[in-house]
């Protein structure tokens, strides 16, 4: 399942905390239900996706590896 | 099979269940940033900005060395009186200009740590409290720590709140907020 994104994050080389703060930045852009599609090689990111997901309450609707590049695909509340 | 020839289809992770408990209101946070010391001072920022993204309703109150941090760049000198305008001297305020606590040798290990951040791809002090500011996360200044050093409103960044005293930012605690000190 691939969903179409409405923005996309490049976090790819950046390190913590970054990933999530020009995450939580670009969330702000968009509209309620919107998609945004995160592109990160920090290792860390998975918890941290998870715990920033938990928290504001946008949720994770998809993660996937690929040669060590996560993507992460989330739904703004 | 050599490592070129290895699949490289895209893996699935498994997404955590979201628990579908009933909202809370995200948890405030209060940090206290008393020292000017540079791996203290990129340690409150990265929590700070990281605690913006999360929607956490944060407060920083900056007091002693702390404040040194939030003069502008380019305010050398800050004091009213001879003794003030030396402290200011013999230790250069702005957050770009932060020493370490250990292994600072004359500026070499800052310099040294800036180099590292540089190619990890670490952001700087400076650009995580431009993004924790962007993300709704206020700096507020110790009224007495102004005093005590001569600073001036004018003399600190653009976007911080009113100076305000230790019960302000114990008030924020009582009202539910967690402290942090750093």
């Amino acid at each position: 399942m691939t969903q179409a994104a409405d923005a996309t994050v490049d976090a790819r080389g950046l390190n913590c905390p970054m990933p999530i703060v020009k995450t939580a930045q670009a969330v702000k852009g968009l509209t309620s239900g919107q998609i945004l599609e995160v592109l990160a090689t920090d290792p860390g990111s998975v918890k941290d996706f998870a715990a920033w997901s938990k928290s504001t309450g946008n949720e994770l609707v998809e993660q996937t590896v690929d040669g060590g590049v996560y993507r992460f695909v989330m739904r703004k509340k | 099979m050599t490592v070129a020839e290895l699949p490289v289809t895209p893996v699935t992770l498994p997404v955590p269940a979201a628990e579908h408990e009933e909202e809370t209101k995200p948890q405030s946070l209060a940090f206290i940033c008393y020292s000017g010391d540079l791996e203290k001072t990129w340690a409150g920022m990265i929590l700070a900005s990281t605690a913006g993204a999360m929607g956490m309703p944060t407060k920083v109150f900056v007091t002693f060395w702390g404040l040194q941090t939030f003069v502008k760049e380019g305010k050398r000198i800050t004091g009213d009186n001879w003794m003030q305008k030396m402290l200011s001297m013999m230790s250069r305020p702005g957050i770009a200009h932060r020493k370490l606590s250990k292994m600072n040798f004359l500026g070499m290990g800052p310099w040294m740590m800036r180099k590292l951040a540089k190619q990890y791809n670490v952001s700087s002090p400076a650009e995580l409290l431009e993004m924790a500011q962007a993300l709704g996360v206020e700096f507020i200044p110790c009224q007495m720590t102004m005093d005590l050093f001569g600073i001036k409103r004018e003399d600190l960044i653009e976007g911080m709140g009113e100076p305000v005293g230790a019960a302000t930012y114990l008030g924020f605690v009582a009202e539910g907020a967690s402290p942090i000190f750093i």
